[in-house]
């Protein structure tokens, strides 16, 4: 898994509440058999003006300006700065794949769907939750935000907001490690359980 | 200590805790085409066995073609969907996992077959890489949706890490009208609750409305669940949950089944236990609901009207009126009743059981669709389903109405197959999700019950069953 310690970028700021995972890669391209190349179809519906299929030549399409994906001033962020409940809806991992492909690595919100959230964790994505107060400030600021997981702090030149992390995510994210290997160093106690399990429950 | 259903879940299948994460055992992962080949390749490259093959069951059904298939994988015509058929096909036979077929009778939504099959018992843990995995909570289970890491994980480990989650229970009591269905309920509760409203708990529905309510409409109920933000949905188990499993192919049976009836009939929450949050609501109160926005939240009665942002307080909460409204193709305050619409989608993983179909058919009996409407799906979960319906006649009286009878499959709930509506079509769907684009791009989704889809086709435009 890729690791997470610390970032400095400017934040994109994408102003709309209850972003679902349809709208950050729409289900076309969930036909793919592949775990990478999402990035150029994040958000496809709100930043191309043409309808999307897979293997069309993205960079031929019809772009909209007025998405702020599109806007040259956030190219390069790899913040993502948005509103309450972002990643609801479908289960599918196709999100973060497309947002970590087109380079975001933090995204702030004042609160996530749960299967979204844990996704962003296998993914070398850190989901930041910070109070609506403090994520409107964000809104109204333009500078450098510096992320610092191991010390659980977002930063601006003014200010400096503290975030929770359970700490097994944290440890996993910072170390980029491996979720199945570290499972696995369980195995007999995986073994043990399950025998006495199908005992109790002969009919699983 | 009192426990409530969810706790006894988790500790049941509790492996080990770590930092207050827990490793919790998985009895039962349904794998379907879109979330699993990554994870199959996750395997194969790390050289990876599957922990425990007879734990999965796999099923393809969301590119599956519901017009003709009788030749087989080779009837999907988009060369991207077959592909991915193909592969699911291919990784069940590399990694000798069971896997029910596009041509077999049993194929259908992976969240019909589970239960169908008995593949879901009550006490199981359940995944499956689909958020509404929800719905095999009816059946006392604790189940959920998940990424495709997570698929790869359950795989290769039979395990998952999880956080514990928070208790809240939504009671509800009272008579639900005629009229108003498990569907209904939840789009109101989610009207009452938002879409994140139960973000980070685990949903026990009770009262003496879900003792009342069938299986099938507990199903409905939990499915939508992950709509309010609940990655669980729970009912506890009752007599009508034995009587729904028995029999089943997956089920147990003699000695077995008397073990199984013994420890099920445990599955409940204890008097006394301790709900982090608590919702009361009365059933009586409850009108058939439609969507009219973007979002399972933004609903009304059948009766009701488009809101007015200017009223809204909440600038956020504004703003994603103006927003829906917009792209909706809307004007606040306007009647849902005078809203056309162009095509109906009975069918999704929501409301494509036999009791769905049943009033969706008792409703367009002796009836013709109206001239407006270009196209009404009538898409059964499986073909058990599908089966049981036309020994029924409901075909017959679905097609006399102008229906389309399809095959099984998810078909226009997300429109991943070749059901799909086109730029500006408006369509009343008894499907779970009417976020932009969900059913076709730059297409407007209208979330109702069967009963309400059929007398919309039937009307044209948003309609009561009465009216």
């Amino acid at each position: 898994m890729k690791k997470f310690t610390s970032l400095s970028s400017i934040a994109m700021p994408l102003d709309r509440a209850n972003i679902d995972t349809d709208a950050i890669i729409p289900k076309q391209f969930l036909k793919s058999i592949k775990r990478s190349g999402f990035g150029p179809n994040l958000f496809d519906e709100w930043r191309y003006l043409d309808h999307g299929e897979p293997g069309m030549d993205n960079s031929k399409r019809p772009i909209n300006s007025d998405f702020v994906l599109n806007n040259p001033k956030y190219f390069g962020a790899q913040i993502l700065l948005t509103r309450r409940n972002f990643g609801c809806g479908s289960s599918r991992e196709h999100a973060p794949w497309a947002l970590e492909d087109y380079g975001f690595r933090a995204i702030i919100a004042p609160s996530f769907a749960d299967i979204f959230y844990n996704n962003c964790f296998k993914n070398g994505i850190l989901p930041i939750t910070l109070s609506t107060e403090i994520v409107d400030s964000l809104f109204n600021y333009s500078g450098q935000i510096g992320i610092d997981l191991k010390k659980q702090v977002v930063e601006t030149d003014e200010k400096s907001y503290g975030f929770e992390v359970d700490p097994e995510r944290k440890r996993r994210l910072i170390n980029g490690l491996d979720d199945i290997g570290l499972t696995l160093q369980n195995e007999n106690q995986i073994r043990l359980f399950e025998k006495e399990h199908f005992a109790k429950f002969p009919w699983i | 200590m009192p426990q409530t259903l969810y706790d006894k879940l988790i500790s049941t299948h509790k492996v080990l805790e770590q930092d207050g994460s827990m490793l919790i055992y998985i009895d039962r992962q349904l794998i379907h085409e879109v979330t699993s080949p990554q994870a199959f390749e996750g395997l194969s490259l790390a050289g990876r066995k599957i922990w425990r093959n007879e734990s999965n069951l796999a099923v393809p059904d969301h590119n599956v073609p519901t017009t003709d298939r009788s030749s087989g994988v080779s009837s999907i015509t988009d060369p991207v969907s077959r592909l991915q058929v193909e592969t699911l096909d291919k990784n069940c036979e590399t990694f000798d996992i069971n896997e029910i077929h596009m041509n077999d009778v049993r194929q259908g939504i992976v969240h019909v077959i589970g239960p169908e099959q008995g593949a879901t018992l009550p006490g199981m843990s359940i995944v499956c890489g689909d958020s509404h995995t929800t719905t095999h909570g009816a059946l006392g289970a604790l189940a959920f949706g998940i990424g495709t890491s997570e698929v790869e994980h359950v795989l290769a480990t039979g395990c998952l890490w999880q956080n514990k989650a928070k208790n809240m229970k939504i009671e509800i009591n009272g008579e639900l009208s005629n009229d108003v269905s498990a569907k209904d309920l939840a789009l109101y509760v989610i009207g009452k609750i938002g879409t994140a409203g139960g973000t980070g708990f685990a949903i026990e529905f009770c009262g003496n409305t879900i003792e009342k309510m069938s299986i099938e409409g507990r199903m409905t109920l939990c499915n939508m669940s992950i709509e309010a933000g609940a990655k669980v949905g729970l009912v506890a188990v009752d007599e009508k949950t034995i009587d729904y499993v028995q029999g089943r192919p997956f089920a147990p049976t003699g000695d077995n089944w008397e073990s199984a009836l013994k420890y099920w009939q445990t599955l409940h929450s204890d008097l006394d236990s301790h709900f982090d949050e608590s919702i009361l609501i009365d059933a009586s109160l409850i009108k058939p609901q439609v969507t009219w926005g973007t979002s399972p939240e933004m609903v009304v009665d059948i009766n009701g009207s488009t809101p007015d942002p200017k009223l809204e307080e909440d600038e956020v909460k504004a703003e994603s009126i103006r927003n829906a409204l917009k792209y909706i193709h809307l004007k606040p305050n306007t009647s849902m009743s005078s809203v056309e619409i162009d095509k109906v989608f009975i069918g999704s993983c929501t409301n494509s059981r036999i009791e769905d179909l049943r009033a969706a058919a008792s409703v367009a009996k002796g009836k013709k669709i109206a001239k407006n409407i270009k196209l009404a799906l009538v898409v059964p979960g499986s073909g058990l389903v599908k089966k049981q319906a036309e020994e029924e006649g409901l075909d017959q009286i679905f097609k006399d109405a102008g229906f389309e009878w399809r095959e099984p499959g998810c078909s226009m709930c997300l429109a991943m197959n070749a059901d799909k509506l086109e730029v500006g079509e408006r369509c009343a769907s008894t499907s779970n999700r009417n976020f932009e684009g969900r059913q076709g791009q730059g297409s407007f989704t209208h979330l109702v019950s069967p009963a309400i889809a059929a007398a919309t086709a039937i009307a044209g435009r948003f309609s009561g069953v009465n009216s």
